[in-house]
């Protein structure tokens, strides 16, 4: 960790973070067996995930939960390049019809909600999408405005923040580094 | 760090040897991503937008020009066809002006299958933009071996360290070239096996292992690949008769008991039933045949990704 790394959610800031957001859930979809959670890979999927178990919880409805690769769908190929390490899209229940909920860690400039959403159209027809995000740092460049915020963090562009998950990383922790 | 992605960008693929197995790896697993995106209802993505691939064939085909005509179409890339027969070609145009004319037009990447071994790699030279080798005489076939490495990865789990047979007309076969050279990559033990007039000379010096024997040679294999009699390019008799032929070479259900009852069937197609392969062989359950072409869509999508996906810095 830099000199310049703030720690902006702790572990267990995080756990009551994720439990608030999915009592919002809760509160704005009062039937839970329409929904199903796509957490966009990589940390979105277990976030996803977890919100699944803390809306089972408290609703005793198994939400189903799947993953989604955004990859063919980004914005900045032309400029990036091609990535051969994409993931795999697996969201095996039908969304026809369903609320959709979009899981990820950091929501920045939008874009890469922007490509979730038309990966989502292509895969069927959701009667809803909605947006949770663990943090929102700002600087949007798309309008995007997330239904479900676990934390706002106020960061300068050139900023970087780091997620890290007991599944992904280890450990759970937000840190934000200097530029 | 340079990764694999960048340095690829702008390049060619005329032969295997133009890839790194890491990159054949990363090849493997975006082609099941795009396999994946093959069996939804909207089977397209928007990844090639804006992007013009022209396949330019000299020789008839009809797996690979139209596998690279759908996963172009899949990338939402614009996809030409151009066939000799229906082009200026047919009016005396030679291969350079052909090339330069469409290169002319500014496409992002052009296929081009041609009989004699070195035209895509000319092509590639002239065109200014990607050029794929889709089959150049008896030289090269890439976008073959790698989708057979895919077909073996699903049902393997792995590519590493096989045991092969390639069996059938391996004098005339870009694809037994490709992927003998695939294999190998992956520390693969590959037999090949023809009457000795098939058999290109000094085939030993591609580190094969070479008999005349189909039950020796499918004996002890994960994988068995058949080949076509190619006649087409056949000038002199190289062997009596095509039922002479079957007569030893042609993989029947009763050669099959001398292989593992876990070996893999592969045919890159046209297949001739009853010449080099019997019909219950064909269509049997160790087949994979079908399953390799549909793997060429997947690949061909890869492929076409990682070489118009992003712009040449």
């Amino acid at each position: 960790m830099t000199a310049a790394a703030k720690t902006v959610l702790s572990a267990q800031e995080m756990g009551r973070t994720l439990a608030r957001m999915a009592h919002e859930i809760t509160e704005k979809n009062p039937d839970c067996s329409q929904i199903i959670l796509a957490g966009i890979i990589t940390r979105g999927v277990p976030l996803a995930r977890r919100l699944a178990d803390k809306l089972k919880i408290i609703t005793g409805v198994d939400v189903p939960c799947g993953s989604l690769d955004i990859t063919f769908y980004r914005d900045d190929i032309q400029s990036k390049g091609p990535d051969l390490n994409a993931g795999r899209t697996d969201i095996s229940h039908d969304i026809n019809g369903k609320t959709l909920i979009l899981v990820d860690d950091v929501l920045f400039t939008g874009r890469s909600i922007r490509a979730a959403i038309d990966a989502v159209m292509d895969i069927g027809r959701p009667g809803r999408i909605q947006l949770a995000v663990l943090l929102d740092r700002g600087h949007r460049e798309l309008p995007i405005r997330p239904d479900y915020i676990g934390k706002n963090i106020p960061t300068a562009r050139g900023e970087r923040v780091r997620v890290k998950l007991s599944e992904t990383d280890g450990e759970d922790l937000v840190v934000v580094e200097g530029a | 760090m340079e990764t694999v992605e960048k340095k690829f960008r702008g390049r060619h693929l005329l032969q295997i040897a133009d890839l790194t197995a890491d990159e054949i790896m990363g090849l493997l697993n975006t082609a099941y991503k795009f396999k994946d995106v093959s069996e939804r209802e909207i089977k397209k993505v928007p990844t090639l937008r804006g992007k013009t691939i022209v396949n330019l064939f000299y020789e008839p085909s009809t797996r690979t020009r139209t596998s690279f005509e759908i996963a172009g179409k899949r990338l939402s890339a614009d996809v030409i066809n151009i066939s000799t027969s229906s082009s200026s070609v047919s009016k005396g145009e030679t291969f350079k002006d052909t090339v330069l004319n469409i290169a002319a037009m500014k496409p992002d990447a052009i296929v081009v299958r041609h009989g004699s071994p070195g035209a895509p790699a000319y092509a590639a030279r002239i065109a200014g933009c990607s050029v794929i080798n889709g089959g150049d005489g008896a030289n090269a076939h890439p976008t073959q071996a790698l989708l057979d490495l895919m077909t073996i990865h699903e049902k393997k789990g792995t590519v590493e360290n096989l045991k092969a047979a390639i069996v059938g007309d391996i004098l005339h076969s870009r694809v037994a070239r490709s992927n003998i050279n695939a294999l190998k990559m992956f520390g693969a033990e590959v037999t090949v096996c023809a009457p000795p007039t098939l058999l290109p000379h000094g085939v030993k010096a591609l580190g094969v292992k070479v008999t005349h024997d189909i039950r020796e040679a499918v004996a002890d294999k994960d994988v068995v690949m058949m080949l076509r009699i190619q006649t087409e390019r056949m000038q002199q008799g190289l062997f009596p008769s095509l039922r002479e032929y079957s007569e030893h070479f042609c993989l029947s259900a009763k050669v099959l008991k001398s292989a593992r009852p876990d070996v893999l069937i592969m045919h890159p197609g046209p297949i001739n039933r009853g010449v080099e392969i019997a019909s219950d062989v064909a269509d049997g359950p160790y087949s994979l045949i079908l399953s390799q072409v549909t793997h060429g869509v997947a690949m061909r999508m890869a492929v076409l990704y990682l070489l118009c996906g992003g712009a040449e810095s």
